[in-house]
């Protein structure tokens, strides 16, 4: 059985996944990237080969993706994070049509076929507004945990409306909620509804074609994901795996280089 | 003697001055603004009449001005930022036909007439990028506090290149800068230049005339003035030392000054009874 491998270098956090011949997850592993983007790449995964007790020689091919994608010196190739994030959500949902992947430093709208292909993505290049990145400054002003951003703000009633565009000033408006009495869990739902916005103006930049999956580190936080639907009117595709979404459409362009391979000279490739 | 007082309520620091009726400074103070702007606009007035060997009796008139100026319970009028950084700065430059104002979180350009009018301007209050938000959290990124970007970006030679696009992204930049062994006082002199380059931008947008003024709190980093000049390749008006942080409260307080004047030509003593009341 040959493995393939994809490592998705973000700005934030480094992920790796290892699938088999059958388009299974069998490792995984998550490090924060940290300033050291090569030594990132390879601990991520070495610990995903560890994990999943997989020896080196037996993952016939790497793909690397992410910002730090030319970071994974040990890669046989690079696919940018767009292209990685659409395959790994047709994979785990084929209905789906759009894609929005939250990440540390960036929001990104994808637009796919029923094949996986992309058709149209925008993300927010110039400006941190609207990214994970408001999370991490709500979370440093109000000193909560970024896992539990999320939860708390469930239990907001009456959210406030957060103003500011810019994450940096945000944070100053955070305070200022809390300075004029407002209850925590309200000021982080009205952070969460102002993310949810923004990323619905960026969707509908791409088209929103039903379903969407939510992809990314951000996904893993219910908050995030109830008001997006909200905002949205829709219920988006949510996984498990939404944070090792673009390592598993790596890993899956890898797979499909060996399959490929293997194709006898002359015979017409098949895309699985 | 009467007395009238100008409160510029920014949003980083709370300034207030207390002007003479022969228009001379005779108290100020300054404090940050935090999140409870009525209670430090009536500290910063209190605290400025009392340095002026004064008591809130002696003030005739109140002039508030800055982003929080509406939460300034006891002025009798409010005037808009823009405004009052004219006419400070034209009270302490004449010719001053281009004010440049850089705060913690905003930066106006504004275009003036011959009389110290407003006559076009523009602002940044949205993106952090183009504000003294950018150059604090460049200084953060690399461990160092507001206090020490004066005497750190003083020692730079050269500076590198910081996009300045995002004082989020920045940090990534910073980070590359350091981990190839740049020095952080080039990297901080790279973070002005590029806020430099933005306020000549918005200054281009107002259509800007000599002579120059700069004010704001951006100009306790001295670098900011030659950056700016450089860039603008001309010469540039600064008010002395820490009185640049004072101009927009100086205009307010100027304001009121002209308010009161007026009152009194128009309608004598009992005009100014009025407006007391």
């Amino acid at each position: 059985m040959a493995y393939a491998a994809g490592v998705d270098v973000g700005s934030t956090q480094t992920k790796a996944v290892v699938i088999n011949e059958d388009r299974e997850i069998v490792a995984r592993a998550l490090t924060d990237t940290g300033a050291n983007v090569m030594r990132a790449a390879e601990s991520a995964f070495e610990e995903a080969l560890r994990t999943g007790n997989i020896r080196e020689e037996e993952v016939e091919y790497v793909v690397g993706t992410g910002y730090g994608r030319y970071k994974v010196t040990f890669g046989n190739t690079q696919v940018t994070e767009i292209s990685c994030h659409g395959r790994g959500a047709v994979h785990m949902f084929p209905g789906t049509r759009t894609v929005v992947d939250m990440g540390g430093q960036d929001t990104k709208a994808i637009s796919v076929s029923p094949d996986g292909e992309i058709l149209d993505f925008c993300m927010n290049d110039k400006c941190a507004a609207g990214t994970g990145r408001f999370l991490g400054a709500a979370s440093s002003a109000l000193d909560i945990p970024l896992e539990e951003l999320g939860p708390t703000a469930l239990r907001g009633e009456r959210p406030v409306k957060i103003s500011t565009t810019c994450t940096v000033f945000a944070e100053s408006e955070v305070l200022s909620w809390l300075g004029k009495g407002k209850k925590i869990e309200d000021i982080l739902l009205g952070v969460h509804r102002s993310i949810a916005r923004r990323s619905a103006g960026l969707l509908r930049r791409v088209g929103i074609h039903d379903e969407v999956t939510f992809t990314g580190g951000v996904a893993r936080n219910v908050a995030m994901v109830d008001t997006l639907n909200e905002r949205l009117g829709l219920t988006v595709n949510v996984s498990e795996e939404s944070h090792y979404m673009g390592a598993l459409g790596a890993a899956l362009f890898g797979l499909d280089h060996i399959l490929a391979s293997r194709v006898p000279a002359g015979a017409r490739q098949v895309q699985p | 003697m009467s007395y009238t007082v100008g409160i510029d309520v920014g949003s980083t620091y709370t300034k207030a001055v207390v002007l003479s009726e022969d228009r001379r400074i005779v108290g100020r103070a300054m404090e940050p603004t935090g999140f409870q702007l009525g209670e430090v606009a009536e500290r910063s007035q209190h605290a400025a009449v009392t340095e002026a060997g004064l008591s809130a009796d002696d003030v005739d008139y109140l002039v508030a001005t800055g982003f929080g100026r509406h939460q300034v319970a006891l002025s009798d009028v409010h005037v808009t930022d823009l405004t009052a950084a004219a006419r400070g700065a034209a009270f302490l430059f004449p010719g001053t036909r281009t004010v440049l104002d850089i705060g913690g979180q905003t930066m106006k350009a504004s275009r003036l007439d011959d009389r110290a009018r407003v006559k076009s301007f523009r602002l940044n209050d949205k993106c952090a990028a183009g504000t003294g938000a950018f150059i604090e959290k460049t200084a953060r990124y690399m461990g160092y506090g507001t206090e020490e970007i004066g005497p750190l970006v003083a020692t730079s030679k050269e500076s590198v290149e910081i996009s300045g696009v995002c004082a989020v992204f920045a940090e990534s930049e910073v980070i590359n800068h350091l981990s190839q062994g740049t020095a952080p006082a080039d990297i901080m002199h790279g973070a002005i230049t590029s806020l430099a380059g933005r306020s000549v931008q918005l200054m281009k947008r107002v259509k800007m005339e000599p002579e120059f003024t700069l004010v704001g709190g951006i100009l306790r980093f001295e670098k900011m003035i030659g950056v700016v000049r450089e860039q603008l390749q001309a010469e540039v008006n600064v008010p002395e030392g820490d009185l640049a942080q004072f101009t927009t409260a100086l205009g307010a307080a100027l304001l009121g000054r002209r308010r009161l004047e007026n009152l009194a030509e128009e309608g004598g003593d009992r005009a100014l009874e009025v407006a007391r009341a």
